[in-house]
């Protein structure tokens, strides 16, 4: 088994009408073992992003906290948040410099510009960035996560019909994967 | 704005629900009055003869061969003895890998009217010499005029499971009835083990329902507490298990034979179970001041 699926996860982001949606599951598991229904895989950076970080859950906090931390020198040094495109580049630089013995994660940044234009994108383990007008998947429940995504998604949804695709989308992808479940958490911005 | 708006209706939290009928039962099937039908060997017990593979390397083709039909790997299945009968339960989960390939496989299986067989490990292997054991059992009732004890039964599995030993089936069962003797329940594998007694679970998720089994289970229960100690058992199982999950169903085996009890969603049992504490939003979307 891979090191990806050790703890198993589901991610997904959409993109509405001047919004944007994350979502994922709750499950901790060491391979088929489930230890915790409580994880917390997505993160709050500011108010109008936020990024999702599937894979190995020890290494998504490392990076998680490592982000924060070069995030919040960001705003000192310029006194102001960060644009999504920039926090995305920053993110692909940090898993870049581990290029040779990278972290298990696979990052799903989601967020919104100043001109209420949605942002989302994907990168593989060393940073390689990956964007998309639609939706975004990451984790064990990925395939199933394309699959319902390409089944539900309408371009230009209001918040809340967004929600309750990518709740759906969610609900019937873990349906199908063992290592990914117990509950969700969604964010619509 | 009330529930019953329907536009509010239209955006509810809808799960979905799984189409499990075809997980139902009839009352047991066997009819004595069941007319056998030629008498061209196709009644015969004994399988046809299987054809060998012709490989100088029958060992090292065969552990190939093994890793190619292993689904309904993960499983919870558990059956014990009480007071006033045997208890018989399992999840219903076959995954391949980290894929959920179906939620509604059948992994209690109606050998006759009071004898149940349990299934874990390869589900083609269980299913064929559970319907195997239940031709035998049935030739045996009409050639002796009496039904085949649990003992016999399970002796006649485990030792064509012997027979085949080293070849690569993948079975682990249990074998729950009642017979002239009372209640009997056998475990029996692959391996050619078969071992009697008053409690058993097998499968990946066997350690967790034994945590509940063992802690809750006394002799003089009532029918109602034995089934709520099985189900609890495989609920707790498909919690912690990844491998296993679906429906957790219950059998109980008395005097008249065999009855389906229960068949619960697990997901629908987590939130009896742990009801749903509904917490303060832990965000509202607030209108954005006009820039």
């Amino acid at each position: 088994m891979s090191i990806f699926e050790y703890n198993g996860s589901a991610l997904v982001a959409m993109v509405g009408k001047n919004c944007f949606a994350i979502a994922s599951d709750r499950r901790l598991g060491v391979q088929l073992q489930t230890i915790a229904t409580d994880f917390q895989r997505i993160h709050k950076i500011h108010d109008r992003l936020f990024l999702g970080l599937s894979g190995l859950g020890t290494d998504t906090q490392t990076l998680y906290q490592r982000l924060v931390f070069r995030h919040k020198l960001y705003q000192l040094r310029e006194e102001r948040d960060m644009k999504p495109e920039t926090f995305a580049s920053l993110v692909s630089a940090i898993l870049y410099e581990k290029r040779f013995g990278p972290y298990f994660c696979q990052p799903v940044i989601a967020g919104l510009s100043d001109e209420d234009k949605p942002f989302i994108c994907t990168m593989d383990s060393i940073g390689a960035k990956e964007l998309a007008k639609d939706f975004v998947v990451a984790g064990t429940a990925g395939e199933s996560l394309y699959g319902a995504c390409e089944a539900m998604f309408k371009p230009d949804m209001e918040p809340e019909e967004l929600f309750e695709t990518i709740s759906q989308a969610l609900l019937s992808s873990v349906d199908r994967d063992c290592l990914s479940g117990w509950g969700g958490h969604v964010y619509v911005v | 704005m009330s529930l019953a708006d329907p536009e509010v209706v239209g955006f509810c939290f809808r799960m979905m629900k799984l189409d499990f009928s075809g997980l139902e039962s009839k009352a047991p099937h066997f009819d004595a009055s069941n007319e056998l039908v030629g008498g061209d060997g196709a009644l015969s017990a004994a399988p046809s003869s299987f054809q060998l593979p012709i490989t100088a390397d029958f060992d090292g083709f065969q552990k190939n061969a093994i890793q190619m039909v292993k689904p309904a790997k993960g499983t919870t299945t558990l059956a014990f003895i009480f007071k006033e009968g045997v208890m018989v339960a399992a999840d219903s989960r076959a995954s391949m890998g980290g894929y959920i390939s179906s939620q509604s496989v059948k992994k209690i299986i109606e050998i006759n009217p009071y004898m149940l067989g349990t299934m874990a490990g390869g589900a083609a292997d269980c299913q064929f010499w559970h319907r195997n054991l239940g031709i035998k059992c049935r030739l045996h009732e009409l050639a002796n005029k009496r039904r085949i004890s649990v003992t016999g039964a399970s002796k006649l599995l485990a030792n064509i499971l012997y027979s085949y030993r080293g070849m690569g089936l993948s079975v682990g069962t249990m074998i729950a009835g009642w017979d002239e003797t009372g209640p009997g329940l056998y475990y029996v594998d692959s391996e050619g083990g078969r071992l009697k007694g008053q409690r058993f679970s097998v499968g990946s998720g066997s350690p967790y329902a034994y945590g509940v089994l063992d802690s809750g289970y006394r002799y003089d229960m009532t029918i109602e507490e034995a089934a709520e100690l099985a189900r609890r058992s495989i609920y707790h199982a498909t919690f912690r298990d990844a491998a296993s999950g679906g429906v957790a169903s219950v059998y109980y085996v008395g005097p008249n034979g065999w009855k389906k009890l229960s068949g619960d969603d697990v997901g629908e049992l987590h939130y009896h179970y742990y009801p749903a504490i509904s917490s303060t939003t832990e965000q509202e979307m607030v209108e954005a001041p006009a820039a």
